[in-house]
């Protein structure tokens, strides 16, 4: 079996972090991987929500879009949109939301709007979505995001959802219920919050990394945990588990459907 | 189609073609790009590749929305190039999370000012758009998220089935789609099917007929968007569209080949299906 490459390593490490029964608020790529390679290994009673409504989906293939069919198909119910965010998420019935950005800084917060300034950008991104209310109230959040200088940033062109806001426990005296982004996964190892300042500190590395790979690799002066942990190598049976669910998706999304007549 | 769109789509009007990836009125959307509808103020959660393409064609003046992607693929790029180039012309934004638009419409159906939830805690947002505000809960005192309700001139949905009596029905993931419907002044659905009577089906949302403005039978109307029980998503198109709209010129030649030079959906199902690689 060939060596994992840095995709899987990140989605391994994502998918060792739920826990058996968490409820999942997914979103597409990366966390979509990982939460289902859980739900395929080591948690298979995980419930998976994905905000187009679908509750407790087990998708056979990974979806290409956070509505396809194959979701609502394999889910325990589906319900209105609405309700997803007002009852469940609002409400405080999600254990883990999954996040990703186009830049990160050092508390967490994240940037899905706008790189440059929002009335003239000079790259406009996707936006909001479900992010900024997942950020405030799933229980706690993971960030999936590789680490360049250009996505980690000491500052963000635009504050989208928020992580930990300017740190010194400023999060704990806003309105976001949840906890933040209390895991921050990059290509490179893990960063968890300082318990005191909320900064984002390095504290594990996968197995073939230096910490002046991570400095080098983001945009504001690192500050690395006394004991780092190593991020113990995927395992045969979650590369077999992945590299399975990624063929068969691929598969999948590249079928010809027919188009109606 | 063509009726339905020229009598209650007038230019300048506001526009919400809803469905969350599911049911997405494809055909109809298609059909104002070829009437050459302009000014419009496009309302949708997820502009989807549909909104793309009539931004790119110059229907569009206003764009409320929460996020504009192309799902699991990437940017929109007709969308981008109107934003960040103006292109084919300036495109004013209302901006949203995916939450403040649900509550929106929420807000909308019931005829309420406004929706009111705990959102845009710490974000930007409220301050690029003004229409995002802050109240104060007159019970607690806690300070929520207040956004004003989402009032459609038109809705139009895309279902799955209507009786002749013009109640509609849909199933599977259904979005905000009741709540734009109900939050509409006009309501035009396309359907898949007419029949005598609706299945009762369990968890199905109805949309009763004297909410419902007028019914047109459109098989397909979805594509490439899909519709349970009828047929999937063509994830492979979306997939493809990253190409096609990336460059004006492309972009322009597929729309003149596969929209304005077809007469109504029936062709335009007709010769993709003729021309699919």
């Amino acid at each position: 079996m060939s060596a994992a490459s840095r995709d899987e390593m990140m989605t391994v490490a994502a998918a060792r972090l739920l826990h058996d029964g968490d409820v999942c608020f997914v979103g597409i790529g990366l966390p979509s991987a990982a939460c289902n390679l859980a739900r395929l290994t080591h948690a298979p009673d995980i419930v998976l929500i994905y905000e187009s409504g679908t509750i407790g989906s087990r998708p056979e293939v990974l979806p290409l879009s956070i509505g396809d069919g194959e979701l609502a198909q394999t889910a325990a119910c589906v319900v209105p949109l609405p309700q997803i965010f007002s009852d469940y998420l609002q409400a405080g019935r999600v254990d883990v939301g999954f996040l990703s950005a186009a830049q990160i800084d050092r508390f967490g917060n994240l940037n899905t709007t706008v790189i440059g300034h929002y009335e003239r950008p000079h790259t406009r991104l996707p936006g909001a979505g479900g992010a900024p209310e997942i950020a405030a109230h799933a229980k706690q959040t993971f960030v999936m995001l590789k680490a360049t200088p250009r996505s980690f940033v000491p500052a963000l062109d635009f504050c989208t959802s928020a992580g930990f806001l300017d740190g010194h426990g400023a999060r704990a005296r806003s309105a976001g219920r949840g906890r933040g982004p209390c895991t921050v996964i990059c290509d490179f190892g893990v960063l968890t919050p300082d318990p005191h300042s909320d900064e984002l500190t390095l504290t594990a590395l996968f197995a073939d990394v230096v910490p002046e790979h991570v400095r080098a690799a983001i945009g504001w002066p690192l500050v690395v945990a006394d004991h780092l942990d190593t991020i113990a190598a995927a395992s045969a049976p979650e590369l077999d588990a992945l590299r399975a669910l990624n063929a068969r998706t691929q598969k999948a999304h590249a079928q010809p459907v027919r188009v109606p007549q | 189609m063509r009726g339905a769109i020229e009598r209650f789509i007038a230019d300048g009007a506001s526009v919400a073609l809803e469905g969350f990836t599911h049911l997405i009125p494809f055909a109809a959307g298609h059909e104002m790009i070829r009437q050459g509808r302009r000014d419009l103020h496009l309302i949708r959660m997820t502009p989807d590749l549909i909104y793309d393409q009539m931004i790119g064609m110059g229907c569009v003046r206003k764009l409320t929305f929460s996020w504009g992607g192309n799902p699991g693929v990437g940017s929109l790029h007709r969308l981008r190039d109107a934003v960040e180039h103006h292109w084919p012309h300036p495109i004013e934004l209302d901006e949203h999370s995916h939450a403040g638009m649900a509550a929106a419409y929420c807000a909308g159906a019931a005829r309420l000012p406004f929706g009111v939830l705990r959102g845009y805690i710490g974000t930007d947002l409220p301050a690029q758009n003004p229409r995002i505000r802050e109240v104060e809960c007159p019970f607690t005192g806690e300070r929520l998220a207040a956004v004003p309700a989402l009032n459609p001139d038109v809705t139009v949905l895309h279902a799955q089935r209507a009786d002749r009596a013009g109640n509609v029905a849909l199933n599977g993931i259904v979005g905000a789609q009741r709540e734009a419907a109900l939050a509409a002044t006009t309501l035009l659905v396309t359907v898949e099917e007419i029949v005598e009577t609706l299945p009762a089906a369990m968890n199905a949302i109805v949309l009763p007929h004297w909410v419902v403005t007028t019914v047109v039978h459109c098989p397909g109307g979805a594509y490439p968007s899909y519709a349970h029980g009828y047929y999937e998503r063509d994830n492979a198109f979306y997939q493809r569209w990253d190409g096609i709209a990336r460059e004006r010129g492309a972009f322009q030649s597929w729309m003149q080949r596969h929209v304005l030079d077809c007469a109504d959906h029936r062709q335009f199902l007709h010769q993709l299906e003729a021309v699919k690689p």
